[in-house]
């Protein structure tokens, strides 16, 4: 049988990361759940941040949890989609803006 | 998407005794998960009671001009199983007796009736508060026959539930079948030019919204805001309330779940949200539930499971409310649909 590093039925098992830190895992749960309240932000609007943030982390675990959380909303394929390009021009632009940096130094090599 | 029930494809889960020992099987039986009675001991709810009769629930029979991928009926075309109106005059006879409140007819279309007016027209004679017909909208341009519905409803004052899985062409037609959104938006129409859903108006006309998958329906109230938003703006549609239910686990819902590898995980999604609130508030403890042969269920799910109700009374035509009271209702595992999150019920939320 072939093993993998990710298995999503870990993702059922989150919360036991509460065993063996309880007050540490407690905290961070009780923080996790309060974030993703209402508030100025719309519930919606938090789920569709982080589906964002779930594909541009690349974390298995969390891309099918809020595409999850996103069909309970309503949250629509196309809205879905927008939010991982939001990711994705992040993540390009946040390489491409580097390309300043690269021009900077050449620029000061180069007589 | 299915064409055909699961009786008529002799699909292995036709048989509600193997739907009930895969909810009895596998996560539960190994103790990965607890059973809906390990649940309700958890938190002290014991046995399941029913209390005062204020809703009785009668399927009209299992044919249906649909064949919806999740239907927990396993309806459609090839249905024959219909209501006699000798049987019917037994539930009219029950609603005279025990003063129900709620008369909620569902299907099947239960509209495909042959006897559905008559009936609906001797139930009002008696003077029920709350008649509802559980209307799929596309039957009423289905066929000829059906257009005059309408005015029927509207004349009997008849109470219409209808099924909307959601506001968008392209979901509603996955689910319910090629063109029923563009049917049943021009059914809405209809029942709206004669007063219904209309504001201040006191014909009634509710959506019933169930998720198009595996997953849990959202918040209720949040759900109508998007819906009445949405149908409102795109297509000058109004309604009056969105009930929000959970698919339940058994029958063509429970085979999509397994074909699609999704079961374990749904299944892990309804204890995760088990709601002793809503638990103590499910409508089998107010509602009696009448398959189409006249034999009494604690629900319309225990009936598609033919879970009759534990009682030497099993048919509607020796129906006695104070001895009934004393059963106890049958629970499996499909009973974490109903008391999940803020809790399922043909009513919509619970809790």
């Amino acid at each position: 049988m072939s093993k993998t590093y990710y298995d999503p039925a870990d993702q059922r098992k989150f919360g036991s990361i509460t065993e063996w830190s309880e007050e540490l895992g407690e905290k961070f749960f009780e923080y996790y759940n309060k974030v993703f309240e209402e508030g100025a932000l719309s519930a919606r609007e938090k789920s569709l941040i982080a589906l964002a943030v779930a594909h541009v982390k690349q974390c298995p675990y969390c891309i099918d949890a809020y595409t999850k959380d996103g069909l309970q909303r309503g949250i629509t394929k196309e809205e879905m989609m927008e939010a991982v390009h939001v990711g994705a021009a992040i993540e390009s632009g946040a390489t491409l803006v580097h390309g300043v940096q690269m021009m900077n130094k050449y620029n000061k090599l180069s007589m | 998407m299915p064409t055909q029930s699961l009786k008529r494809r002799n699909s292995d889960l036709a048989n509600p005794i193997r739907q009930l020992e895969y909810l009895s099987g596998g996560i539960f039986a190994d103790g990965e998960l607890p059973t809906f009675r390990e649940s309700l001991k958890k938190y002290d709810l014991g046995e399941l009671k029913p209390g005062k009769l204020e809703i009785l629930q009668i399927n009209l029979g299992y044919m249906c001009n649909q064949v919806c991928e999740h239907c927990h009926v396993d309806a459609g075309p090839d249905r024959k199983e219909i209501m006699t109106r000798e049987t019917m005059e037994q539930c009219l006879e029950v609603l005279r007796s025990t003063g129900a409140h709620t008369l909620d007819l569902t299907g099947g279309a239960p509209e495909m009736n042959p006897n559905f007016r008559w009936f609906v027209e001797e139930a009002n004679r008696i003077g029920v508060q709350d008649l509802i017909v559980r209307s799929n909208l596309t039957i009423i341009n289905a066929n000829k026959k059906y257009y005059d519905l309408p005015d029927f409803f509207k004349e009997n004052k008849v109470h219409v539930v209808s099924s909307m899985p959601h506001w968008t062409r392209g979901k509603t037609d996955k689910q319910r079948g090629e063109g029923v959104f563009d049917r049943s938006i021009q059914a809405l129409k209809a029942l709206n030019e004669r007063g219904y859903g209309m504001p201040e108006n006191d014909l009634k006309l509710d959506l019933v919204y169930n998720p198009a998958g595996a997953f849990l329906p959202a918040n209720q109230q949040d759900m109508e805001k998007d819906f009445k938003k949405a149908l409102l703006e795109d297509f000058g549609i109004h309604f009056n309330q969105l009930f929000a239910i959970t698919n339940l686990p058994i029958s063509r819902f429970l085979e999509y779940l397994i074909a699609s590898e999704n079961y374990e995980d749904y299944m892990y999604s309804l204890v995760e949200a088990f709601n002793p609130g809503a638990a103590a508030r499910v409508m089998c403890t107010n509602t009696i539930s009448i398959g189409w042969d006249g034999y009494l269920y604690d629900c319309d799910f225990n009936q598609m499971l033919d879970l009759k109700v534990k009682h030497p009374i099993k048919h509607i035509s020796e129906y006695r409310e104070d001895l009934l009271k004393d059963r106890d209702i049958i629970i499996s595992q499909h009973c974490y649909g109903c008391t999940a999150g803020a809790g399922s019920s043909c009513q919509g939320t619970v809790a």
